[in-house]
Formats: structure tokens, C-alpha cells, sequence
């Protein structure tokens, strides 16, 4: 290994790996060489730097473009009470720098976008996806496969987590399968809900963000089986583990025999997130719009789109009419006056309005963007 | 054909159980595929619909057998 070496401290730190005849200095000087690029900071986000920071990872780059929120803490281990306002990326760094002086850590306070993305990631050897949202997903696999770089990948949804290693090389410049063999179209924007729709065990992320960091380590030092071609879909209420073979596909736009997608594209268009000839015309207010005409006394109604569990937490008095049974509530929603949709991140009222105006010929409702997430406080009813 | 699905993600939504015994029409993952499109309109919002079997993920034309297990994977974006 050119130029890389352990110095005295550093030998006692990782001795517990250095005595390990399947794992040795080899792996140890790998480690200290590698560089992992970790994008997103949250619930798996935490796991992953620590176990990494940990473990010796040389240069660690985390992109994160959040603020710390209070119901962040309920799974993201890093931060802390007095962390909230601050940037993700940069609590991040300042902690596992102080878990471990002997690593560089680089915060990236940037969202990542298809401008932005090859340059982001261009520095690193592996990449570890651990966002949020689909058009970020594809995004950052398809720049993985352009940059041939790994991508170690890791989901949840409430209590079930997603894991694979997509882009590794295989024999005669062959990458394994990547994110668009195992899902080559995203859902319908709003039908598969994120941890702030749909919620999220506290520790599931930090199961699933440990295999992730599990599996960045195996990769880089050459231990063990990876995850190539294999999808690990976990249960944490059950512990069932299910470990799914699948294959690079032809028809693959960005890997298969004909690829059309040969640079970056417009990934919220591809998600459907706004489409052009479906899209139709919502009106829609900002949350400190909403406020003032609440504070104003403005005459309006509030309709809520969420479901009866999220309704039942926390509301602001609106109309309860989930998306789910929406025809139900038809006849209680205005028509005379202005009515504000809302649900907990703008997606679903979005979808709800969609309906509404389609199917019910309304022509006076109004989207809230960003929905209860994009609000200061709410009051608790 | 009677077989044993096992749904993840929002696929455990719409069937509202993670496990559950389905009997269907024709014998291929195409012809299962088909049937729970028909009886839950919602899989059509997952667009493609990916099933596992025997820890394998099979083509459209894959014939299954009486009583096999069938895992279904819609993918969960969360973080």
C-alpha cells in the first residue's frame, strides 16, 4: 500500500481488528486509505459515520443540506437537544472527528442535484446512500454507475430495511447490478410515504445504517460476501431476513445493452414529483402565508388528508378527510369558500387536490406546501 | 394456483397483511401479477411489480408451483 501507515497510536486503536487473521493490517491500511463519501445524515446517516469513523475510514465526506429538527432524535444517535437548528453535516463532522482524530472528515452543507453530483462524488472510492426520497435514489445511482463508483444502499420504512451493494466491479470491467435492475421506475409520486409520512422505528435505521457500515467495510477491505446482486430485505418485528438473488437487466436505460441515459436527467421530473404534461395546475400557499391568514382570522377551511393514527397525534383543527377514504368526506369539504388541503409534507394534499379537481370538479382549494413539516410549531389540539 | 405471499413496504399496506395464503387464476408470476392488479388497483401506482421466489427474483414467465412462497419488494425510499 503506497505510502499508507499506521503510527503507534493508531496500532493500539485498532488492535482488536490487527489480531483478527481473516481481517490484519492489510485491511486496517485499506481502511485508513479508503475514502467514503456519506450521503445524508439522518437515521442511517448516524450508524454509518460513527461505525465508520470508527473503523478507520481515511476520509469521510458527509453531504447534508438539513438542519437538525427535534423529531430527529428519536433515531438520529448523533445529535443531541442542543444540536437542534444546526446543520447535520457540520454536527456530524465535529462529533466523529472527535471519536476519531486520526481521519479527515469533510462536511458538504449542499443538497445534492444532478448539477452538482458527479463533482461531489468524483473524490471518493464509495459511496453510501442513505437519503430520503426516491429522485435523490436514482440520482445517485445513476452518477455512481457514470463515475464507476460503489454504492452501498440502505432503506427503511417503518419497521422493514432495504440493503445492497450496487456497481461493483466484477470481471472484465462488468459493474454488478445496480438500484435500476431492482426498481427500473420509481412509484407514483406519493404512494410509497417517507419516515415523516409514514413513520419509522427509533432503531430500525440504526440496525439497518450498521449492516450498511458492515457492508462499506467488507467492500473496502475485501472480507466476507457483499451484498452483489443480492437484495437483504430485513423485519425487524419478526427478524426475518430475507436475502434476494436478482440480476443485471437488458433493459436497463443506464447499464443495460441500449442505454439511453447517458448523463444526469431531471430526477424529480423522472419521480413524477412535477411532470410535465400530467402536471396540473394547483394553487398552493407557503406556510408563513397559512399563518398570517390563520393569525387574520381569514374565512377558510382546513382540510387534513392525513390518516386517522397521524390525525389522532397532533392537528390543527381541519376537516379529517384521509386520502386513503377521501370520496368518503366529499360532501363535508366547501365549495363556496377558499379551502386549504393540507397533510405532513405537501405530497399527499398535492395528490388529494389532484382528485378532488379531476373527479369532483372542484376549483377553490389550496395546497400547503411543505404541509405540518414546513410549519414553526403547531398547536396541539 | 394457491401460494403464500409475503409482502414488504407499501405492499403489506394494500394486501394489510405481511403473509397471507392467495389463490388465483393461472399459474405464472405473470398470471399472479394480473390477479392482484385486478382485485388491488393501488399495486398499479407501484408501476413494476418485482416477486421473489425461492430467494430469486423471477421473469414474468416464471411458472410457480401449489403452496410456494412469493415475495413481493416495492422499494422504501426512507432514510
Amino acid at each position: 500500500m503506497d505510502n499508507v501507515a499506521l503510527n503507534t497510536s493508531e496500532f493500539a486503536r485498532y488492535q482488536r481488528h490487527l489480531i483478527m487473521p481473516e481481517f490484519n493490517l492489510d485491511a486496517q491500511l485499506a481502511l485508513k486509505k479508503a475514502k467514503v463519501l456519506v450521503i445524508g445524515a439522518g437515521g442511517l446517516g448516524a450508524p454509518l459515520l460513527q461505525y465508520l469513523a470508527a473503523a478507520g475510514v481515511g476520509t469521510i465526506g458527509i453531504v447534508d443540506f438539513d438542519q437538525i429538527e427535534v423529531s430527529n432524535l428519536q433515531r438520529q444517535v448523533l445529535f443531541a437537544q442542543d444540536d437542534i437548528g444546526k446543520f447535520k453535516a457540520e454536527i456530524a463532522q465535529e462529533k466523529i472527528i472527535r471519536q476519531n482524530p486520526h481521519i479527515e472528515v469533510i462536511a458538504i452543507v449542499e443538497k445534492i442535484t444532478s448539477e452538482n453530483a458527479l463533482e461531489i462524488i468524483a473524490p471518493y472510492d464509495i459511496v453510501a446512500d442513505g437519503t430520503d426520497n426516491f429522485p435523490t435514489r436514482y440520482l445517485i445511482n445513476d452518477a455512481c454507475y457514470l463515475l464507476n463508483k460503489i454504492n452501498v444502499f440502505g432503506s427503511i420504512f417503518r419497521f422493514e430495511g432495504q440493503l445492497a451493494v450496487f456497481n461493483y466491479p466484477l470481471d472484465n470491467e462488468i459493474r454488478s447490478a445496480n438500484y435500476r435492475d431492482l426498481f427500473p421506475e420509481p412509484p407514483a409520486a406519493g404512494t410509497v410515504p417517507n419516515c415523516a409520512e409514514a413513520g419509522v422505528l427509533g432503531v430500525l435505521p440504526g440496525i439497518v445504517g450498521t449492516m450498511q457500515a458492515n457492508e462499506v467495510i467488507k467492500v473496502i477491505t475485501g472480507i466476507g460476501e457483499p451484498l452483489i446482486n443480492k437484495l437483504l430485505v430485513f423485519d425487524a418485528l419478526s427478524y426475518s431476513f430475507h436475502n434476494l438473488k436478482f440480476k443485471a437487466q437488458k433493459d436497463n436505460p443506464l447499464s443495460g445493452e441500449n442505454p439511453s441515459i447517458k448523463a444526469l436527467i431531471d430526477y424529480e421530473e423522472f419521480c413524477g414529483i412535477i411532470s410535465g404534461d400530467q402536471f396540473i395546475n394547483i394553487n398552493s400557499i407557503t406556510a408563513k402565508d397559512f399563518e398570517n391568514l390563520r393569525a387574520t382570522r381569514t374565512n377558510f377551511q382546513l382540510v387534513d388528508v392525513r390518516e386517522k393514527e397521524e390525525y389522532d397525534l397532533i392537528n390543527l383543527g381541519g376537516l379529517f378527510a384521509p386520502l386513503s377514504k377521501l370520496t368518503d368526506y366529499i360532501d363535508q369539504i366547501d365549495r363556496s369558500k377558499k379551502v386549504i388541503v393540507h397533510c405532513q409534507s405537501g405530497v399527499r394534499s398535492r395528490k388529494a387536490i389532484e382528485q378532488l379537481q379531476k373527479e369532483f370538479g372542484f376549483s377553490n382549494l389550496v395546497n400547503l406546501e411543505g404541509g405540518l413539516n414546513g410549519m414553526n410549531e403547531v398547536e396541539i389540539c | 394456483m394457491k401460494i403464500k405471499l409475503v409482502a414488504f413496504g407499501i405492499a403489506k399496506d394494500i394486501l394489510t397483511h405481511r403473509q397471507q395464503e392467495f389463490v388465483f387464476e393461472g399459474s405464472s408470476i405473470a398470471d399472479l401479477k394480473s390477479n392482484l392488479l385486478e382485485r388491488f388497483p393501488a399495486f398499479s401506482d407501484l408501476k413494476k411489480l418485482s416477486f421473489a421466489v425461492d430467494e430469486e427474483y423471477q421473469e414474468d414467465t416464471f411458472l410457480l408451483s401449489e403452496d410456494k412462497e412469493v415475495v413481493i419488494i416495492p422499494p422504501v425510499s426512507g432514510g
